[in-house]
């Protein structure tokens, strides 16, 4: 059984939410860490293992959800911290996202 | 062989005359299954091959398609992905049918997403499918389009989009496809002219055809006559210096040539058309389509997955104006299991209020959602179809007592003022009976019952006349009713987002018209050009 020593939590503030471009910066980032890292979108799980874009897409995460992380092993602590600044940074995105401004958008 | 016209829905504006090439179907290929051992080997090396085609392509991509290649690269890396297929390599699977069905259920999962973002990410996981199948075949590299080709298939993946040369033009025509997808966001950014939905048989059509596409009209035409041609080529050259002369006037706020600031707001028909857009270019929304929330389900969302939309459309427009109109469904906006069947004519049945007076089930949770999100900001709630002063009332009083009961369980809300689209004759004629907080001319509807002409019949589309005198007169009317009463009356019909009808519409009296954000440039160019003190035309 995995202890976990350390947890977090972040609130989402990009446009779309934890979308395809986020989710690889996520996943790649939580990658760099050789600590076990999950991540859920409830205080109460499920969790899933934060290194993988698989699970973490299907969260299906939009603006405002919050996103919870716990993390075990040698660099837990700043691995979290990274996380944290990734997600209250906004995932360093401009507006917008994976899908481009739509300069001439589709008629409704 | 005769010309064909082919008519679909605009993804990516713009011309193109080129080659017809049809892009043939993904076809299963039976085979007979090694070992699981061999078999994993060969999926194992297929998905190696696929991750590494992604890194050429994501060298030579830029921006959105670079960050697309690294999305597939990092899901087909996973091996959340890829693990059930290697499972079912156990149960004695081919390699090629335990990697289809693996990725199956991923598929689907995205293709049901509530969110049109999420939706649009099936085609990734497709894409990632397809390439993995190719690699597994020993397939060649898929074989090369042509520069200047008019793409034709039934949907296209993004890496098939980047790997083929734009620069020397072409365009896309789908038979199915997204206006939202990802290749549409790429055809955009790129420029490429993009038309989807067009329902046709790609296979049934002759390869190396002379093909136009029209990302304008949504028209693709296939072995068009000299006449067709020639205004085609007239349209295309005139769109483009059209474009390039109205995007100047785009940054900066409506103001006629004699100095009447008139108000051009956006209708909204989903919430994914704001993504980059700058709210900073209109002067709010004008109109949310709330339909939207019905696309693909037979159920609305519930009061906080509404709550959660409408707030978002509220925060892009950072303090402007949102008007959210409430289901219009009915007419020719169909849903089932909400609308009446085999209505004799149901443009004149149950829709638009009547439908949400009828369905107090489903007008009860979104007026509860709207007034949660008019805590949020400057919202108001327009009811569409208002015929008589009798459905306002009992439309306010719903949105009274769910309002009163919101405050009684403490949840925050706002009573909105409430608004009418005018669009019946009856609210045209007198709207000084029906008294809304503000009017909003529908000038689709309107026009159609005014000339007892239906929006959707060829036959009689030369008496559909949105600039026809009579429907002029009642707009003027309501305009006037609105300025002594002190009202807003605006207008969020197609006839606002035509140039020719702009200054028609403001000599009315009208000061705001809403049109589709594709439109904003152009209609503030119109309204620039227009001069108010001096005579009409």
């Amino acid at each position: 059984m995995d202890e976990f020593v350390a947890t977090s939590s972040s609130r989402l503030t990009n446009e779309i939410g934890l979308h395809a471009r986020p989710s690889v910066k996520l996943t790649k980032l939580a990658k760099s860490f050789s600590s076990k890292i999950e991540v859920a979108a409830s205080p109460d799980g499920p969790w899933v293992d934060a290194k993988s874009i698989v699970k973490v897409m299907a969260f299906k995460a939009g603006k405002g959800d919050t996103l919870h992380f716990r993390a075990s092993g040698p660099d837990a602590e700043q691995a979290l911290t990274a996380l944290r600044e990734l997600v209250d940074e906004a995932f360093h995105e401009e507006t917008g996202g994976i899908i481009a401004p739509p300069e001439r958008a589709p008629h409704g | 062989m005769a010309e064909l016209r082919f008519d679909g829905r605009a993804a990516a504006a713009g011309f193109a005359a080129g080659p017809l090439t049809p892009i043939a179907e993904h076809m299963g290929t039976a085979r007979v299954a090694g070992t699981p051992t061999e078999e994993a080997q060969r999926l194992w090396e297929a998905i190696a091959g696929a991750l590494a085609q992604l890194a050429k392509l994501q060298a030579l991509a830029d921006g959105d398609g670079a960050d697309i290649l690294a999305f597939q690269a990092a899901m087909l890396e996973d091996p959340e992905l890829s693990d059930p297929a290697f499972t079912a390599l156990h149960e004695g699977r081919a390699a090629e049918d335990a990697w289809s069905e693996a990725l199956a259920p991923q598929i689907r999962e995205y293709e049901t997403a509530d969110d049109a973002h999420f939706q649009a990410r099936a085609i990734d996981i497709a894409d990632i499918r397809d390439r993995v199948l190719a690699a597994l075949r020993g397939a060649p590299a898929e074989p090369r389009v042509a520069p200047g080709s008019i793409v034709l298939a039934r949907d296209l993946s993004p890496s098939r989009f980047l790997s083929t040369d734009w620069s020397g033009g072409g365009a896309i025509a789908l038979a199915g496809g997204s206006a939202f997808g990802h290749v549409a966001t790429l055809a955009r950014a790129r420029g490429v002219p993009m038309i989807v939905g067009l329902g046709v048989d790609p296979a049934s059509l002759p390869a190396g055809a002379l093909a136009l596409v029209d990302g304008e009209r949504a028209a693709l035409w296939i072995d068009p006559q000299t006449a067709t041609r020639a205004e085609f080529e007239m349209r295309a050259r005139g769109a483009t210096v059209m474009m390039r002369a109205a995007s100047a006037f785009r940054r900066e706020p409506a103001v006629t040539k004699d100095g009447v600031r008139i108000a051009v707001l956006i209708n909204v028909a989903s919430p994914a058309e704001l993504d980059g857009l700058d709210p900073a270019d209109c002067d709010g929304v004008g109109l949310v389509r709330t339909e939207f929330l019905f696309e693909g389900r037979q159920a609305p969302p519930d009061e906080d997955a509404q709550l959660e939309i409408y707030a978002r459309i509220v925060a892009w427009a950072a303090g402007r104006p949102v008007t959210i109109r409430t289901l219009d469904a009915g007419g020719d906006k169909p849903i089932p299991g909400l609308t009446l069947d085999g209505e004799r004519n149901p443009f004149l049945g149950l829709r638009g209020v009547r439908l949400s007076l009828a369905r107090t089930d489903v007008f009860r949770p979104q007026l509860r959602a709207l007034c949660r999100t008019a805590a949020l900001g400057p919202v108001e709630v327009m009811l569409p179809m208002i015929a008589t002063s009798g459905e306002l009332r009992a439309s306010a009083d719903l949105l009274d007592e769910e309002y009163a009961n919101l405050c009684k369980a403490g949840t925050p809300a706002r009573r909105p003022a409430l608004g009418v689209m005018v669009e019946t004759p009856a609210a045209a004629i007198a709207p000084d009976l029906i008294d809304a907080d503000f009017y909003s001319i529908g000038s689709n509807d309107l026009t159609q019952y005014v000339l007892a002409a239906a929006r959707d019949s060829e036959a009689v589309a030369s008496l559909y006349d949105p600039s026809h005198p009579a429907v002029l007169r009642l707009i003027a009317g309501v305009a006037a009713h609105g300025a002594a009463r002190g009202r807003k009356v605006s207008l969020c019909g197609d006839a606002g987002s035509d140039p020719r009808l702009v200054e028609r519409l403001l000599r009315t009296g009208l000061r705001a018209l809403s049109v589709p954000p594709t439109a904003i440039d152009a209609v503030k160019q119109a309204i620039a050009h227009i001069d108010l003190s001096a005579p009409p035309p």
